[in-house]
């Protein structure tokens, strides 16, 4: 590169940095004050594009930015009073769940009001043209967003430091008890947070409209760009995040002008990656302090009773019976379900008793599917041979990632299992000759005394009743009963001999062991494997699974994946905007039944 | 659980033979509804027509469509469901190459003819061809070939390349430069990008093309990749020197949003649907104008085109069974907007075109001009390549 293309670089760095500062910044914002992992950010930063573009004909584009921001300023506020205020006292992560439900409901939404077509928006009036820079020309508006960035720091940085509601949002940062026991009200703090929060997400989304069109994809690709910066950051530190973002805006680009362009699929979780491991709070993050109180106690485990037994054994033989009665699609339905029965009670194990949140579960379910189709169509193994030894290198992967990962706690542990995941992803992506790149592996099928339906139907059923019980066993072994303890009191734990990291590194390694066995059913139900069986949103489609079940009950991951599948097969068929119709019916269920599923058959024990 | 279980069972009691060619038809609805509504209309229309003559083979027409919910994996299950509960005699649809290749496999293994539609990909009809599976659409290698005549009278030494990071990307680059070398020895390749697909940081890209200095750059960008590398392009000046050639750019799915900052003078291949005055396809778009008060899209003429070979393969063989319709098919030979086609025996490729042109701006909007067809039959490997890829 000559010297003339390292500043031009530099500064194409400096543009995609503040345009990803402002969209994490809100994030962040919310994130460090009222520990939503908010989904959502995504979608609001997507109707702040919308937004804009629908009011820019009437007002003009200088004036439909603000506006549209303050559009989703409201919109946030509206969310936060009506929906996520009545979820604050219910268990951990169910908020999590109804942000996942609005960003389907806002994607229909959108697709609704502004037609499936992308739209390029206008460009900005008096900054449409370029400069020369370097005897290059280099776009005005980019120069405009390189000096807008500090400057929304700097003002995020005096409402935080110079105002009386910043000290506030800073207390609820450090630590949110403390903060409501000395009188602080927190009802009106988290929805101003909030408020603030989307809009700036609406305010980057508006901004964003001159250098790229509006889409419909463009929610899910924002939201984990802006995750990756709030936690390399450090939660909650707005400079840690603008940091985080010319960190990133600078490594791409220079990728980009190196001629190493193919690295920007994944270089910012290789960086996530490597922030964690050396600074397991982020660059600028501090350690949260311990969270106290009722909410923090999980109930304890209580192993089955008699009943719940007695009724799982009766619906475990009406599912062995009812090939007798069919050997149609419902074969088909059932064994998509009980594979993701199978996911979502590990991921469970791993979540549930064992206390770490897993953004990246899809890891494991994908190396096992990518093994089973590896040794089947490369090395010619056996089919039983192959399904059996897939779940191992799911395994094996999960005892070199877990190993780091334990090391981390909350947030932190799960975005780092998510660095994990999009890692992996981007090289079964990428690897044509080994992966089949994009396309996948073809030609996967199960033997041929497996290949009809009810065959398949019933090793699909035997392998997940006997996960199933090899797991519910594990927790109420020794092992399972010191995995929660390490989750309830760390420190208690240690004090009395038991290894937390240990238990925890393990339960990380079984819980891929069984991802993986998951994984390897599905690619030969399915004949192929591509790689979005390791992609984001099939670990979303797992969190949501054990979230809807109920994260603390035993049997609610099995309800979860029976639901939300089922529900994605009929609701599919039978409705147009089919997505939408799942958010509101995950809605309803996390504000009926914030328990889950699992909690509506078993009443949970008191706490 | 149990209600699920009788609900699934009701559903799969109820369904009879009847006297219908009952099509299941699959796709990404909601995962790339720009390109797809107007392929549901195209198909839709031709359905109707179908069906107002009289059927085909004796039977009428019904086409069961389903969301494939853009994976290969719900795909999967999408088409099971089609095959099994709706006993579908023939299947159709896909876009993505991933799913229509997992398409493909499954319908290998059910013994069940697949019409893949839009998929782009060389694979589904050559390394993983197989005995059910045929491809309507020109597929990538096609349309890159279609751009070489005009690549090469330009006689352009320093090429550079950008492509979106997936199979169609990549292999739309390697059949390019193969290509180009081939007839041009003395062509250099001096700069490549590989920017993830839908995620192109324009700017970047951008500046790293004009640092390397190219006199042409050969592009596969599509939807919002393009349209971010054409404004930021336009901004810095990259293409006032420097000649593109961009695949599908001219298809109106993508050449619409462009507006006024459509690139003049860019190689692209894509469907200048207002200009084409064939009777054949003017017939076509007289009828979807009327049908939809709106104009045909190049999806449009894929969805229309795929449901008349259906029809067409079951008049030619009178009868629906699996096998009979697949010799049908093969050989076939048919009237579709864009002129006479015909489905290749050798690798159940349609010799459906495009058209090759250039861009310029009409009153404000993107239009092909200085047009030609591309017959798909003329940009095809020998037969001897094509066996060697399909292992026969």
């Amino acid at each position: 590169m000559s010297g003339s293309a390292v500043l031009l670089q530099f500064l194409n760095g400096l543009a995609g940095a503040s345009s990803l500062f402002l969209v994490a910044a809100g994030l962040s914002l919310i994130f460090g004050v009222t520990r939503i992992v908010n989904f959502a950010h995504g979608s609001l930063f997507m109707l702040g594009m919308y937004a804009a573009l629908a009011l820019e004909p009437h007002v003009g584009f200088w004036w439909s930015v603000p506006l549209a921001a303050l559009a989703v300023g409201a919109l946030g506020a509206l969310l936060e009073a009506l929906l996520l205020r009545r979820l604050y006292a219910a268990p951990e992560l169910l908020q999590l769940l109804a942000t996942f439900a609005l960003v389907l409901l806002i994607k229909d939404f959108a697709l609704w009001a502004w037609g499936p077509e992308d739209l390029l928006g206008p460009r900005a009036p008096g900054l449409d043209g370029a400069v020369r820079i370097a005897g290059s020309r280099f776009p005005e508006y980019d120069l405009f967003l390189i000096a807008l960035g500090p400057l929304v720091l700097g003002a995020l940085w005096a409402l935080l430091r110079r105002t009386r509601w910043g000290i506030l949002v800073r207390a609820a940062t450090q630590d949110r008890e403390m903060a409501g026991a000395l009188g602080v009200d927190e009802r009106r703090l988290f929805a101003s947070v909030f408020a603030l929060g989307a809009l700036l997400a609406g305010l980057g989304g508006a901004l964003q409209l001159p250098r790229e069109p509006a889409t419909l994809a463009i929610d899910l690709q924002i939201v984990v760009d802006a995750f990756v910066v709030v936690v390399i950051g450090g939660l909650g530190s707005i400079p840690g995040a603008f940091l985080a973002a010319l960190l990133i805006g600078e490594i791409k680009a220079f990728c980009i002008g190196l001629g190493y362009s193919e690295f920007t699929l994944a270089i910012e979780f290789v960086v996530m990656a490597a922030v964690l491991v050396l600074r397991p709070w982020g660059l600028l993050g501090r350690l949260p302090a311990p969270r106290r109180g009722p909410g923090a106690l999980e109930p304890p485990l209580a192993p089955p009773s008699r009943a719940v037994l007695l009724a799982l054994a009766g619906v475990a033989a009406g599912l062995c019976a009812l090939p007798l009665a069919t050997g149609g699609y419902a074969l088909v339905l059932l064994t998509d379900i009980l594979v993701f029965a199978i996911f979502a009670v590990s991921l469970h194990f791993l979540m549930g008793p064992g206390g770490m949140l897993s953004f990246g579960h899809a890891a494991y379910f994908g190396l096992g599917a990518y093994g089973a189709g590896l040794l089947t169509l490369k090395a010619g193994a056996p089919m039983m041979l192959a399904l059996l030894a897939a779940p191992f290198a799911a395994a094996s992967a999960a005892l070199v990632f877990g190993w780091f990962c334990v090391r981390l706690q909350g947030v932190y542990l799960a975005m780092l299992t998510l660095a994990f995941a999009q890692i992996v992803w981007s090289v079964v992506y990428q690897w044509n000759a080994f992966t089949g790149g994009s396309n996948g592996l073809i030609g996967i099928w199960p033997a041929a005394w497996l290949s009809a339906r009810t065959a398949y139907y019933y090793l699909t059923l035997a392998a997940c009743l006997a996960a199933t019980a090899c797991m519910w066993r594990m927790l109420f072994a020794p092992f399972g009963y010191a995995l929660r303890a390490g989750r309830d009191s760390p420190l208690r734990a240690g004090a009395i001999g038991i290894d937390v990291r240990a238990h925890q590194w393990a339960a990380f390694v079984f819980a891929g062991l069984f991802a993986g066995l998951a994984g390897a059913l599905y690619a030969f139900s399915k004949g192929s494997i591509s790689p979005e069986a390791l992609a984001v949103p099939r670990s979303v489609d797992g969190l949501v699974m054990v979230l809807l079940g109920g994260v603390h009950t035993l049997i609610g991951p099995l309800w979860g994946a029976a639901l939300f599948t089922w529900l994605q097969d009929s609701v599919a068929r039978g409705f147009d905007y089919w997505r939408a119709v799942i958010g509101a019916v995950i809605l309803l269920l996390v504000l009926v039944l914030p328990g889950g599923l699992g909690s509506l058959l078993r009443g949970r024990r008191a706490p | 659980m149990r209600t699920l279980i009788a609900l699934l069972l009701l559903a799969t009691a109820t369904n009879a033979p009847s006297q219908t060619l009952k099509i299941g038809e699959l796709n990404s609805y909601k995962v790339f509804p720009a390109f797809l509504e107007p392929y549901k209309k195209g198909w839709q229309l031709a359905l109707e027509e179908i069906n107002a003559a009289g059927g085909a083979a004796g039977r009428k027409l019904e086409i069961v469509s389903r969301d494939d919910g853009g994976t290969p994996g719900d795909a999967v299950r999408a088409a099971e469901e089609l095959i099994a509960r709706e006993k579908v005699d023939v299947l159709m649809g896909t876009f993505a190459s991933h799913v229509g290749l997992a398409v493909a496999n499954l319908a290998k293994q059910r013994k069940i003819l697949f019409l893949a539609a839009e998929p782009l990909t060389d694979k589904i009809v050559w390394e993983n061809g197989n005995r059910y599976t045929f491809r309507l659409r020109p597929s990538t290698y096609m349309q890159t070939a279609m751009l070489i005549p005009e690549a090469l009278k330009l006689k352009k030494k320093r090429w550079a390349i950008v492509y979106p990071n997936y199979e169609y990307g990549q292999s739309a680059t390697a059949s390019f430069k193969k290509l180009l070398k081939q007839a041009q020895p003395d062509v250099e390749f001096v700069a490549e990008q590989a920017p993830p697909l839908g995620k192109i940081d324009a700017g970047a890209v951008v500046q790293a093309l004009a640092e390397a200095k190219p006199d042409a750059i050969f592009s596969s960008l599509f939807a919002v990749d393009l349209q971010k590398f054409v404004r930021e392009g336009n901004t810095r000046g990259l293409f006032k020197s420097t000649v593109v050639f961009n695949l599908l750019a001219g298809e109106p799915e993508y050449l619409d949003t462009l507006k006024d900052e459509t690139p003049e003078g860019w190689w692209v291949t894509g469907y200048p649907w207002s200009e084409i005055d064939t009777p054949e396809h003017r017939r076509f778009r007289d009828a979807y104008q009327k049908r939809w008060n709106d104009y045909p899209r190049q999806g449009s003429v894929v969805g229309y085109t795929a449901v008349y070979s259906v029809a067409n393969a079951a008049k030619r063989a009178g009868s629906i069974d699996t096998e009979k319709l697949i010799e049908a098919l093969k050989g076939l030979q048919m009237p579709t907007p864009f002129g006479q086609i015909l489905w290749r025996p050798i690798d159940h490729q349609s010799t459906m075109g495009a058209y090759v042109g250039q861009l310029a701006q009409k009153a404000g909007r993107g239009v092909m001009v200085d047009w030609r067809y591309a017959d798909g039959a003329t940009y095809q490997p020998s037969d001897r390549e094509i066996r060697a890829l399909r292992k026969e």
